[in-house]
Parts: structure tokens; sequence; C-alpha cells
């Protein structure tokens, strides 16, 4: 079991299937995802919503709510170890001090009727045994870190007695209170205004390249995802599109999805009037054709495509791409 | 009046209901008004305010005060002053018989008992208030058992949900349906006590059975409500353990429903306590509640009218003072049920 995680692997994600019972049929939110992530490194996760990104996210950690949710197979190694067979007693201990997340909303993440000093100082009383002097002065010199003035007197505010942006600051103090191996931050700037968002991106970075933390980064905005990793996973109807290198990615999709993704991107220099937009929505997870789930959408879609499942090609030793075309579209992004 | 209609009203709300940029941006004003950092004001501690602007629950919490210090240390003052107690029956036999109010053993007008004297001509005044600390013990521990059950396993059904949820709401509907007269009667009946304090404890259990049903419903709704929000997932998140999430995190966060629902459950367990104590199922002699004074009262109404009165009215005017009390925290834990 070493040996896996010896080749710089923090998390290595295998086959993992999520599974929801629904009265419409079984919904297959993520099926048969791999991806991994090195420590130190930074993995973006992309996709449309319902794609499966929160859910394979939340499987890490043990959170889908079960039932109706259900990990149908698969693994999940941290540190070598597999989270999936952990006691729940073992889980718990992951959870907050190895493994921490930050959430999309802010507004909603934190307990109303806590103050923030108390939800802080529950982390470290929890996982590191502080005493209650203890966990105090690491709450501050948390909220320091990520850059709420005045900490020591703020520190015992309601949350409601905070802003959005400060809200996520507060979220990320908590998350990163216990020095993480991974932080998952799951759309952690979707609910702020923009100035926000770079505010808040540009302290993950900051405090990444401080604590040496992995992150894995999900979100629907390419330009965060430029920005802030070093791999991207492409995610689509619960399955992986395609995975690479942050920049080939950009630069040489291997996947039409991928592609039509970043040409929706609007680019403020040019002067075209229409925005592209992928037709058609995403497939219902719970009736999945038979064929590539992106075909009816897909610009280039074949006969074959609506046939066959398509292969996980690899095109070169660390981009993968899910396409019956990969290598094509590959070729044709060169030029 | 009118001004707090318009200014406070709103932010107050805003509060309540977690509608942070009213309430952020209502405090960033302020900061930069005074310069200097506004002390955290809790959602507590608004509700306080807007229930201390509430007339009549004001009025109401001062009337519970004065009945429950006065039932507290009357019966002692009244001892040292006069020399008796709710059972000393006077040893002058001309003595033993109902005095009207204000009257002493010649017709004349006397201080000795305001309030009158019963048959064995007992101080009404001193077995008033003497009731009143019966009554008030019963209420207040059936609602602290009710409150601990109710809260707990409520909490604990709405948490786990499923198939343990059915189950122990099965159960309470259950009970629910037994009428509680006949519940506490076999109660009583099944463990027939040695001792009027054993009497008094079965009374406290009975009543406590059958009081956490309601809080149960209550405290179980309330968390379903809650514990699909993301606070919870973030708590769960970080590592925090079931019963922790569900004492500390969910149940704080229902406590404003719980706190109004055990003020009206307060005079709601001392009337039944006052029916089962009338249908000489409750407290029994020598001791005495406003249940049994009553009864006894009214056996004589026809003739001595006081016997009724003073009990009786004693014990509208809590039920009523408690009532209001309870709408009043209503009020102000949740504005918006409040009726335009």
């Amino acid at each position: 079991m070493a040996g896996v995680s010896d080749n710089g692997n923090l998390l290595r994600v295998r086959e993992l299937r999520v599974y929801f019972e629904t009265d419409d049929g079984t919904v297959k939110a993520v099926d048969g995802v791999n991806f991994e992530l090195k420590r130190g490194e930074t993995l973006g996760i992309v996709g449309e919503s319902g794609s499966g990104k929160t859910v394979a996210n939340l499987s890490i950690m043990r959170l889908i709510p079960e039932p109706p949710g259900q990990i149908a197979g698969g693994s999940i190694e941290f540190n070598g170890r597999d989270v999936l067979k952990l006691s729940a007693r073992e889980m718990r201990d992951l959870r907050g001090c190895h493994i921490a997340m930050v959430f999309q909303d802010p507004m909603t993440s934190l307990n109303p009727f806590m103050r923030v000093s108390k939800q802080l100082m529950e982390v470290t009383q929890l996982h590191l045994g502080h005493t209650k002097e203890q966990a105090r002065r690491h709450a501050v010199a948390m909220l320091t870190q990520v850059g709420i003035p005045d900490a020591a007197e703020r520190i015992d505010s309601y949350p409601h007695e905070f802003s959005g942006g400060m809200r996520q600051r507060v979220m990320i103090a908590m998350a990163l209170s216990c020095k993480p191996q991974l932080l998952i931050a799951d759309e952690p700037t979707t609910a702020l205004d923009v100035t926000i968002q770079a505010q808040i991106l540009e302290l993950i970075r900051k405090l990444k390249s401080e604590t040496g933390t992995s992150v894995i980064l999900i979100t629907h905005d390419l330009g965060v995802i430029a920005g802030m990793t070093d791999h991207v996973t492409v995610m689509y109807a619960g399955k992986v599109f395609e995975q690479a290198a942050t920049v080939e990615l950009f630069e040489r999709p291997g996947n039409p999805y991928t592609k039509a993704l970043l040409q929706s991107v609007p680019d403020p220099t040019s002067e075209q009037g229409k925005l592209f937009q992928i037709p058609g929505q995403p497939p219902d997870l719970a009736n999945l054709p038979s064929g590539c789930p992106f075909a009816p959408r897909c610009q280039r879609a074949a006969e074959i495509c609506t046939r066959e499942f398509p292969p996980f090609v690899q095109i070169t030793s660390n981009h993968y791409s899910l396409c019956h075309f990969a290598n094509e579209v590959y070729a044709e992004s060169a030029t | 009046m009118a001004d707090f209609e318009k200014k406070d009203q709103p932010v107050g709300d805003a509060e309540l209901h977690f509608g942070p940029e009213y309430a952020v941006a209502e405090r960033d004003a302020g900061e930069v008004i005074s310069g200097e950092i506004v002390a955290g004001s809790s959602l507590w501690r608004d509700a306080w305010r807007r229930l201390f602007r509430n007339k009549i629950a004001v009025c109401g919490m001062i009337v519970v005060i004065l009945l429950t210090i006065s039932s507290v240390i009357g019966p002692t003052i009244i001892k040292r002053a006069n020399g008796y107690t709710y059972d000393s029956i006077p040893k002058d036999a001309s003595l033993l018989k109902s005095f009207a109010p204000f009257r002493g053993p010649n017709g004349k007008f006397s201080w000795a008992h305001p309030m009158g004297t019963d048959n064995a001509g007992r101080d009404i005044l001193a077995r008033v208030l003497s009731g009143g600390q019966i009554s008030l013990m019963v209420a207040l521990i059936a609602t602290l058992v009710s409150l601990v059950i109710g809260i707990s396993y409520g909490a604990i059904a709405g948490y786990v949900g499923g198939r343990v949820d059915d189950l122990m709401m099965r159960i309470v509907d259950v009970l629910y349906s037994l009428p509680y007269v006949i519940l506490v009667i076999v109660l009583l009946a099944l463990l027939p006590a040695k001792t009027p304090t054993g009497q008094l404890a079965e009374l406290f259990f009975a009543l406590g059975a059958v009081s956490w049903l309601t809080m149960a419903r209550i405290v179980r709704g309330q968390i379903i409500s809650l514990k699909n929000q993301d606070f919870v997932l973030a708590a769960r998140a970080t590592g925090v353990s079931t019963p922790r999430i569900i004492f500390r995190h969910l149940v704080p966060n229902a406590l404003g429903p719980v706190i109004v629902y055990a003020t009206l459950t307060i005079p709601t367990v001392m009337l039944s306590e006052a029916f089962l104590s009338f249908l000489g199922l409750g407290v029994r002699p020598p001791r005495v509640s406003w249940g049994s004074l009553a009864a006894e009262g009214a056996q004589n109404l026809a003739i001595y009218p006081w016997q009724l009165l003073f009990p009786g009215v004693t014990m509208a005017l809590m039920l009523f003072s408690l009532n209001f009390v309870g709408d009043g925290l209503r009020d102000a834990l949740d504005p918006q049920t409040k009726r335009q």
C-alpha cells in the first residue's frame, strides 16, 4: 500500500462510482471517475452543473447523503489508505484535520447561532486537542492570516455581522486551522462578487504556497482554472472527459467538449456580437444514452458516437481524452 | 412609538431571518459613524428588545414574577408574622369555622386573614401561597422533563431520519392518542404512593410523561428543516461527531420555538395539575395546590364564596400572565408570524 503514495500521489481516485436511487431510477452522478493529485499541486475540476464535480469530492470526504446516495464502487486512496474502508471514527479524524473543505456559499456555511470564535475553536479543540486558550489564540492567528482586520475583537462576532467575503475568509481559516494536506474548494468564489473573488483566490494561492497544502479547486469558471491550477479534469455527465496539464489543456484540447467550453468563454478583446453557446441541455443522468453522453450536443458527432461509448484515449503521457476522435481533435487543436 | 415601527422593526426582522446583507450594511454604517467596533448583537438580544417593547408581555412577566416570589417566600413571612401555616388549625374551638376576608372572630375588621379562613379555620392566604409553591413546582418540573425528553427525542428522530424516525414518531403518535387523564389515573393506581411526597413525585412523573410529546414533534420538525443546511455539512466536513452536531449545532438553532412552546407548556401543565387535583387524583391533603384549594372551595361555593374565589383568581391570573409571556416570546422570536 505504501508504494502507491511513493510516487508523489497524495490522492488517487480510481473508478469511483456514486449512484443515487431516485423515483426516476438510478442516477449515476459519478460513473467511473479517475484522477490523482500530487503533493503540493492544485487540481482543477471543471464541468457544467450536475456533471458530478461536487458529488465526486463529497465522496472523498464520505459526505454523500446515504440514502439515497451510495458509493457503488471504486477506491479513493488518500496517503495510500483507502478512504472508503475507514471506520466512521477514523473518517471523522480525517475530516477537517487532513482533508478540509470550503463550500460554495459562505452565507449559509457558518452556523448563524454560534459565535465565529466558537466555530473556529471547535476544529482545533477537536483535532489538535487544544485547550480553550490555545484554540482561541490559534483562531485569532488564523483570522489574521486570512486577512481579517482586528481579528482579536471581531472573533466573537456572529456570522451575520460579517460580509460574504469575510465569511468565506472565515471558512478558509477554519479549513486551514489544522494544516490539512488536502483542501477541497468547491466553487469557493461562485457566490461572491468579482473583486472579492479575486481576493479570495489570491488568498488561497498565498496560503497554499505558505503551507504546501494540495488543493482541489472545483469551479465552472475556466478563467479561475487557468490562473490557479497545475492540472485539469473536465467532467461531463458523471464521467471524466479530459485530463491534462492546465497549459496543455488550454492550448491543445483533445476533446470536443473541452473545445466547446473554451469557445464559450467570452473574449473581452474580440468584437464578436454573439457569445458561443453549447446547444442543448446536459443529459438526464437517470437515462443516459448508450453512446457518448455528449454526442447529441457535439459538433463533431459521427454515427459511431451515438452507438458506442467512447474510449478513454491516452494522447500524450499525461493527456487523456474520452472521445472516439481524441487524436484527431488534438491534432486539429495544434493549428 | 411610531418611530420604532419605522426604523427598528425592519432591521430586527432582517437579523432574525438571517437576511445578512441588511444586517451587515446596517452595522457597517454604524461602525463608520461611531468609529469603533459595535459589540456583537446576538439574535437573542434583538429578541429581548422586541419582548420588552411588548407591554402585555411585560405586564405578564411582572405578574408571574410577583406571584412566584410571594409563593416562594410568602408562607415563611406569614409564619414569622402570625405564627400559622397552610395546615395549622387553631386550637380554640370557636375559631374552627370559615371567616370572611378581613373579618376577625367577633365579626369586626381584622388584618389577620386578608382572604378569610376555610372550614377548619386555616388561613386562606397562607394556603393559596403554599398551593402556589406546589402548582409552580409541578409545572416547572413537568416542563423541564418535557424539555429534556422532548428535545433529545425529537432531535434524534429528526436528524437520523428514515426508519428510526418513523418508529420513534409512531411511538409518539400512540402515546398522543391515549387520553392523558386515563394514563395518569392508571399510573397513579398502579403505583400507589406511600407518602404525600411520593404522591407528588408520581404526579410530576405522570404529567412530565405526557407533556414532552408535542415538544418532540416541534423539535423534530425544526431539526428536519435545519439538517440539510450547508452549515451542518460544513460541520460534518470538519469532523464534528453526530451527537455534537445535533446538540451543539442544531438544537440551539431550534431553540426559538422550543422556548415559546415551553413557556406555553407551563400554564398547560399547571391547569392539568389543577384539573387532576380537582378530581382528587393530584395533590392530596395535607398538601395543597391551587387545584385542590379550588376543589375544596367549590364544595362551599354558596355559603363561603371566598374559598373558591381567591385560589381561582390567583390561578387564573397566573395562567393569563404566563400565556401573555408566551405569546410575547413567540412574537419576539419570530416576528414574521405576528399578526399585523
